[in-house]
């Protein structure tokens, strides 16, 4: 096990693995009414990285690492790669968000892989900082992963967590911003003129920061891999909602909507190994 | 009470490296300065930053630990709702959030800081229970049980500092989720929870030596879950049941008193004593306010009559 807190990472085999997912979240909404798509788009590669290019086991073949989707409502992406991982079976899949089942559109605690119980925003990044402290405490060695979304850094939650993590000395956390730019009344660059630089502000606070493009694995497992590790570490990843199909890049309108027959037809069509 | 809190939790920390305190710039009373002393890395100070507080506690109840959440009742509860309710209720963890100064208790500074409905907004969620202790040796008591042995979240009203020992003569031990008679008698029975046991126990007097009555106080420190077995044999065994608390009206232990007589056709005199349904712009000593709300031991006998 490696103790920087990752994995040996083949861009190929992820760009393959992203390829199928996306196909597993289309095929998954032609049979229900409504799902996050687009939202789960936009951080599948980084997603893809944590599980496969990040968590590690340790010898007893147990979980080191964690990882909360802080943003609940990219779980499509999650729970691909949990079935892919074989926590979920696809039984849990195909009956997602229907009666009998246990996989909502929100990840819910108690679901194996899952962590906590995420959705209404601005829970996550505090609670991966407790958990991250108490493994500390514990002498646990591990890394806690969280996902949070661009709409969601708008939650003063999220800053009072961005405040409190540094002075934990949480070496041992981990933030991934998932930047697609969007939220559910337009560009999140609109609502929030100064939104960005996002890096300087989170710096500012003490955390590591670095910035690369979201749907680069590459890069995403690089900068990870690369953290000095001492403090808490952010990474920024510009992203692109609904990447992957041409035509749900940049639609607000695929935040929360299943694709027609035809339309599905249509992304099947479409969809290609994303490269960055 | 806050001070037996934290020589409870002090001694109890010390052998149990899974508790941890976490407070929002509340100065630590007592013993917590002292845990904070010894065991720094478990005293976790957020400074005005109380959606965190309950964060940090949920994820590290989430890695194996028991933190208790510490501030003012209104900001412990009231600021985090949503984060109480999804992080902790929802997920049903081990943490305690303590509320200081339930209810008026904050009697000088102005209605931003009275708890007058925390009880009602705690027991409304799932998961959680809520422990009003009435005197410092219950609160220890209680304080023991939510540190070693709870299993849920647990919402835990105390008052301020300088509460009398109310339980010296108990006729019960604390046994969470029961009520428990501090003193037995046979026509009026008194129930209430926190600093209010203090007017229970000034009625209860008032009503003897002068009715010739004589009279049960019941702390019912356990408001969720409400101990409706023991409520209910309150009901059947005496003339008259007595319901003060420091809420407001709707929500709290009248109520469910009421709904529980209703339900057991209870043939005995209800009435309940509770906070007014107002804000109060009033300022001046604890009893100063429970009085401008029309809370006192004389309203209480007036309504007796």
């Amino acid at each position: 096990m490696n103790a920087r807190g990752h994995n040996r990472f083949d861009v190929a085999a992820a760009r393959r693995r992203c390829k199928a997912y996306r196909r597993r979240i289309l095929d998954i909404s032609q049979t229900v009414g409504a799902l996050h798509i687009a939202p789960a788009f936009s951080c599948l590669e980084i997603v893809d990285v944590v599980y496969h290019g990040l968590m590690r086991k340790g010898d007893d073949g147990a979980d080191v690492d964690r990882f909360l989707m802080s943003k609940g409502h990219g779980c499509m992406a999650q729970y691909a790669i949990l079935e892919d991982l074989g926590v979920l079976d696809e039984r849990e899949l195909e009956l997602y968000c229907k009666p009998g089942g246990r996989l909502g559109a929100h990840p819910d605690y108690g679901v194996p892989g899952i962590e906590a119980s995420t959705g209404s925003l601005g829970h996550g990044l505090g609670m991966a900082a407790g958990m991250a402290y108490a493994d500390k405490l514990q002498n646990i060695e591990s890394v806690i992963y969280c996902l949070v979304g661009d709409g969601e850094m708008q939650e003063g939650s999220i800053w009072e967590a961005v405040m409190m993590a540094p002075n934990l000395g949480l070496g041992g956390l981990v933030a991934i911003l998932d930047f697609n730019d969007y939220q559910g009344l337009g560009r999140t660059t609109e609502t929030h003129p100064h939104f960005l630089p996002m890096t300087d502000k989170v710096r500012s606070f003490g955390w590591e920061t670095a910035n690369v493009n979201g749907h680069d694995a590459a890069a995403v497992h690089a900068a990870i891999a690369g953290r000095a590790g001492d403090r808490p570490f952010f990474l920024v990843c510009n992203t692109v909602k609904g990447k992957g199909v041409s035509f749900m890049e940049h639609a607000p309108i695929w935040h929360y909507r299943a694709p027609s027959p035809e339309e599905y037809r249509q992304a099947i069509g479409k969809l290609t190994e994303v490269s960055a | 009470m806050r001070n037996t809190f934290a020589d409870t939790f002090y001694e109890l920390g010390k052998a149990d490296p899974r508790l941890a305190v976490v407070v929002a710039d509340i100065s630590p009373a007592g013993s917590i300065a002292k845990f904070r002393q010894e065991f720094p890395d478990r005293f976790i100070n957020t400074g005005v930053a109380e959606q965190v507080m309950i964060g940090l506690c949920a994820g590290m109840a989430l890695r194996g630990m028991r933190p208790f959440a510490y501030t003012i009742a209104t900001f412990a509860l009231y600021r985090t709702f949503e984060f109480v309710r999804d992080d902790l209720c929802y997920q049903d963890l081990p943490v305690t959030v303590v509320g200081i100064g339930g209810g008026v208790t904050y009697s000088t500074l102005g209605g931003t800081h009275h708890a007058m409905e925390d009880v009602a907004i705690a027991a409304a969620m799932p998961n959680m229970q809520v422990v009003a202790p009435c005197d410092p040796a219950e609160t220890a008591a209680a304080t023991r049980f939510l540190a070693v042995e709870s299993a849920h979240p647990t919402y835990l009203r105390l008052g301020k500092a300088g509460e009398p020992d109310l339980t010296k003569g108990a006729v019960d031990r604390f046994e969470f989720g029961k009520v428990r008679y501090l003193k037995k008698g046979r026509d009026t029975c008194i129930l209430s929870y926190g600093p209010m046991a203090k007017m229970a126990f000034d009625v209860a007097a008032r009503l003897e030596a002068e009715r010739q009555e004589t009279v049960s106080v019941v702390s019912c420190h356990t408001l969720k879950p409400l101990d409706r077995d023991g409520i209910a044999a309150a009901l059947g065994s005496h003339r008259r049941v007595v319901v003060i608390e420091e809420l407001v009206p709707h929500g709290g232990l009248g109520a469910r008193v009421k709904e529980i007589a209703w339900e057991v056709r209870a043939d005995c005199d209800v009435r309940t004593f509770s906070l007014r349904d107002e804000f109060i712009h009033a300022y001046g000593s604890h009893n100063d306010l429970l009085a401008a709300h029309g809370l006192t031991t004389e309203t209480v006998l007036a309504g007796l009559r």
